[in-house]
């Protein structure tokens, strides 16, 4: 009883204490889903922030019409065993348009497909605060962001302005049109991620997983071909080879890696080990370094 | 070499595939001992602060370098960047590794705070690199908040600045128990010893009161890793600990936990008829169901039934836990709320005294309401009087009648209901508070409650013609205040009476408050709970006060038990118009006496909360008087009491 609560203790309560600040405080939350790891950790901890209660929000996935054939499957799935309130947008006339990663390019595809896409979901759905599975330890302008952001109305973030955030005293008032982004996980690292899904035993995406998949390289990268709609270019060859993820998106844009970590256990002796980071594996962090800043003050996660 | 390899993708070669297929096995099977290692792993949260240009970020680059923190893509990133923006020419720079938004890339400065993470074989480390500049001062104290520790940066060529000065009382402010003084850039001063002494002493001659547990000086290089992590061949007259072993050494503690329960209620969670819980995450204490607890604002109790965490029931719950609370009976409790130990409640006052930093370009001016909010109340809130603001470079006292951005001041609050709080430097959580501007919803401020004040110091005064001093003069006699406390049947009333009628001889103005007499009257809608105790001793204090201004001697016969509510009596008075008056009669003594069978009561058990029997009486500790009542008869002590008024110049 006299042993100091572990780390993830900790963590798992400073995300419920945000959490149940944010459903005392706002007419209208929402949780965006993301299907991935981060956002079911998310999701697992509204469930225990809330029991014997629902989560009094609902859950909104930004569904950018290229996403893993098996994430969709998981979220539905996820939707009905847990029975919590889902909503999923898409970019309707991007999707009208045929707007995609490989005719568009990854930046235009995840503008209009997912920036854009979630403006007009929390628009639309009048929600005055979001919640967001991003981490400080992913990326650098991560690092600097508040755990309760400040979006002015049309959802812009100002980096250089941000509210103080003293202690666990959060300052949730806003404006009219004016909304606040909160990442409960902001404090969680990539391993403690995994170490708490380890120990809470939370389902993930199989994908994480690694089996025998069909890939092609491209770019220095491995893709899934997860559907049609992926073409092979001249002198590409799909190879079924032992690959998992580390991270989940729009599938032409997340890079596989081989592995044979095919359990949880594995994973985690996998990031012990590991030397890359996992946004490597996503394309569009690449294209410069300033470029998710730049991406959030348009609005993006 | 690359003949053999497949593709020429960085996670297709085969010797990187081999490596991990290797480490994989053998780290599974010791997956499970990992982790029980970092359950094990404490956790300090750090801050490094100090002037512009001191090297902050790069101190922190090194130590995420050294402990193999930094991935090869983000080390191939660094390497691209240390070339567009970097400031080390053919080096890379490794600020840049922290430094994440782009103004602060292309200025070469830390604008706001940055959280990172790293862990060594011992600990888990949280570090806010904190800007130097002043005019970011706001996110400096955002990162000092929840920091245990702060490492100051000081150039070696330049020595203590402002900005030295600035941070660390802010830290020490904000409760920082702990600092790392680390003297960087010992590469440009030849690792000269001479250097570090004469630093250490100039920051210790200020530091050295602001109240900090330790102060670890370190000379260091944060670019060329001197005394980060391992020790330095360039510094063999330093035998202290590198910066990375301090980490890993102070102490950190869950000394929370010892401290009775305060859980400020955050959420009420009721989904349905059958169910109504508690959400909240502890700020000090521990709780059981069965235990029972106390409502802070109305003083109601109740137990606890269950603690709900998820699906499972806790036996349990400690300070730092996030739970839901389902209490035995049905009580009016919301949030803003706070559950608390019956035997040891926080303070409860609309009105108090709080350090505040100010963060706002609009200066904080007295008079003006602002949004007052903890962390699970908020309400309206006013500063009634600016005390003085700090000079952050001598720490001296300033009149004033704003306080701009980024000063720092001593303030009296003014709030529109009663709050539960504790000293901040007792508790963070229940301590601390932000200032919301009404139009903008900006945070204009942060404060740190000290202590509450009595409406009387606050309330303004009609100024009245006739003075204390023309109605004491008068009466040709200093007045004041003899309070009379000790146990019940202690003889404070005897001599109370016997006193009074020598002075009435002598041509005196005088008036008995008798608290048993004054409960049939003015208190008799007042009982014996601890906030009714607290009114009724506040009451008598304002009549005697009352009496004191219209210029005559009181004297008040009162058990009065707690130092903290007779201190509260003499707070309402001026200087000298207290005399605490310690009526000592032995506990034995008192109960053989037993004047009015109480005693006899109290010790069968019919009588609860009664002083001397099962509710504390602390004697007072240095008494203005402290008459020993079994060495004398009852008329010597009044001799005794008339000549110490008389020497003292009370009556002439």
């Amino acid at each position: 009883m006299t042993r100091p609560l572990t780390h993830l203790q900790r963590l798992e309560a400073e995300s419920i204490h945000i959490l149940r600040e944010v459903a005392a405080n706002f007419a209208k939350p929402v949780m965006l889903y993301s299907i991935g790891k981060d956002s079911s950790v998310m999701l697992h901890l509204a469930l225990k922030a809330f029991a014997p209660a629902r989560p009094p929000f609902p859950f909104l996935h930004i569904d950018s019409n290229w996403k893993f054939a098996e994430m969709i499957a998981f979220r539905d799935r996820m939707a009905r065993e847990l029975g919590f309130d889902l909503i999923v947008h898409k970019n309707a006339e991007g999707v009208r348009q045929g707007v995609g990663p490989f005719t568009h390019g990854s930046s235009t595809h995840t503008h209009l497909m997912k920036t854009v896409a979630l403006r007009e979901a929390l628009d639309q759905h009048g929600f005055d605060a979001a919640f967001g599975g991003a981490r400080r330890d992913e990326e650098k302008s991560r690092a600097k962001e508040r755990i309760f952001s400040f979006r002015k109305a049309g959802h812009s973030w100002d980096p250089k302005n941000q509210r103080p955030e003293m202690w666990k005293i959060y300052n949730t008032r806003v404006a009219s049109g004016e909304t606040i982004r909160v990442f409960p996980l902001s404090n969680w690292t990539e391993l403690d991620i995994w170490q708490y899904i380890l120990q809470e035993d939370i389902p993930i995406v199989p994908l994480y997983f690694a089996r025998r998949r069909p890939v092609v390289a491209r770019d220095g990268m491995l893709l899934m071909k997860d559907d049609e709609r992926m073409q092979l270019r001249d002198g590409e060859q799909l190879e079924q080879r032992m690959v998992r993820f580390r991270t989940l998106g729009c599938y032409p844009l997340t890079a596989a890696v081989e592995s044979e970590a095919d359990t949880l256990e594995a994973i985690v002796a996998e990031m012990l080990v590991a030397r890359t980071s996992e946004r490597h594996g996503r394309m569009i962090d690449h294209d410069e370094s300033g470029s998710m800043e730049k991406k959030k003050r348009e609005g993006y996660f | 070499m690359g003949d053999n390899s497949p593709k020429n993708a960085p996670h297709a070669q085969s010797p990187e595939k081999a490596r991990h297929a290797q480490s994989d096995s053998a780290a599974a099977q010791g997956v499970g001992a990992f982790i029980a290692e970092q359950e094990q792993k404490s956790l300090l949260r750090f801050i490094t602060c100090g002037s512009v240009d001191d090297g902050k970020s790069t101190l922190i680059g090194r130590l995420l370098l050294d402990t193999q923190l930094i991935l090869e893509d983000q080390m191939a990133a660094l390497a691209s960047d240390s070339s567009r923006h970097g400031t080390t020419g053919e080096d890379m720079d490794l600020a840049l590794l922290v430094d994440g938004l782009e103004a602060e890339r292309e200025q070469g400065i830390t604008i706001d705070v940055a959280y990172r993470f790293f862990a060594t074989g011992t600990r888990k480390f949280i570090v806010a690199d904190t800007p130097g500049h002043e005019q970011y001062t706001r996110n400096m104290a955002t990162g000092a908040s929840t920091a245990e520790l702060a490492i100051v940066l000081v150039d070696a060529r330049k020595g203590v600045l402002t900005q030295t000065r600035r941070h660390s009382f802010i830290a020490s402010l904000l409760g920082v128990r702990h600092v790392i003084l680390a003297i960087n850039k010992f590469d440009l001063v030849d690792f000269d010893r001479t250097v570090f002494d004469r630093i250490v002493a100039d920051y210790l001659s200020f530091a050295g009161t602001l109240g900090f547990d330790s102060i670890s000086p370190v000379p260091i290089s944060a670019r060329f890793g001197d005394n980060v992590i391992a020790r330095s061949g360039n510094t063999p007259w330093y035998d202290g600990p590198t910066v990375l072993e301090r980490l890993e050494t102070v102490p950190v503690g869950d000394r929370l936990e010892a401290m009775p329960l305060r859980f400020p209620v955050q959420y009420v969670n009721r989904p349905n008829l059958d169910f109504r819980g508690y959400c909240g995450t502890l700020a000090a204490g521990n709780l059981s169901p069965g235990d029972r607890v106390r409502v802070a604002r109305s003083g109601k109790t109740t137990s606890i039934d269950r603690i709900i965490l998820g699906d499972d029931d806790l036996t349990a719950a400690r300070a730092g836990q996030s739970v839901t609370l389902t209490l035995a009976d049905e009580l009016d409790i919301s949030r803003g709320d706070m559950l608390v130990a019956p035997d040891a409640p926080p303070e409860l006052a609309d009105q108090f005294e709080a350090n505040l930093v100010w963060f706002d370009e609009h200066a904080l001016l007295p008079g003006r309401q602002y949004i007052l909010r903890t962390e699970a109340d908020q309400l309206p809130a006013t500063v009634t009087t600016l005390k003085h603001k700090v000079d952050v470079n001598s720490f001296t006292h300033e009149a004033a009648r704003s306080l701009d951005l980024n000063e720092v001041g001593v303030v009296n609050l003014s709030l529109q209901t009663a709050i539960p709080f504790d000293p901040y430097g007792t508790n963070r959580s229940t301590g601390g508070f932000i200032l919301i501007d009404r139009l903008t919803n900006a945070t204009v401020g942060a404060g740190m409650i000290t202590h509450a004040l009595w409406r009387a110091a606050n309330v303004h005064w009609q100024a009245l013609d006739v003075s204390k001093t023309a109605r004491a003069e008068m009466k040709h006699q200093k007045p004041a205040v003899i309070w009379f406390t000790g146990l019940s049947g202690s003889g404070k009333s005897t001599i109370a009476n016997l006193l009074e009628k020598r002075l009435h001889a002598e041509g005196r103005h005088t008036y008995i408050l008798d608290g048993d007499n004054v409960r049939h009257g003015l208190n008799r809608d007042l009982g014996f709970t601890e906030e009714d105790r607290v009114e009724n001793i506040r009451r008598i204090g304002e009549v005697a006060r009352l009496m004191v201004d219209a210029g005559l001697i009181v004297l008040v016969s009162f058990i009065s038990p707690f130092r903290a509510e007779r201190r509260m009596a003499r707070d309402l008075l001026n200087e000298g118009e207290f005399v605490e008056l310690f009526v000592d009669t032995p506990f034995e003594e008192c109960a053989r006496r037993d004047p009015k069978g109480l005693y006899a009561k109290a010790l069968k058990g019919e009588i609860r909360n009664f002083t001397g029997v099962d509710s504390p009486y602390e004697a007072p500790e240095s008494p203005d008087l402290h008459l020993r009542t079994m060495d004398k008869q009852v008329s010597a002590l009044v001799d005794d009491i008339h000549a110490w008024l008389r020497q003292k110049g009370y009556i002439a």
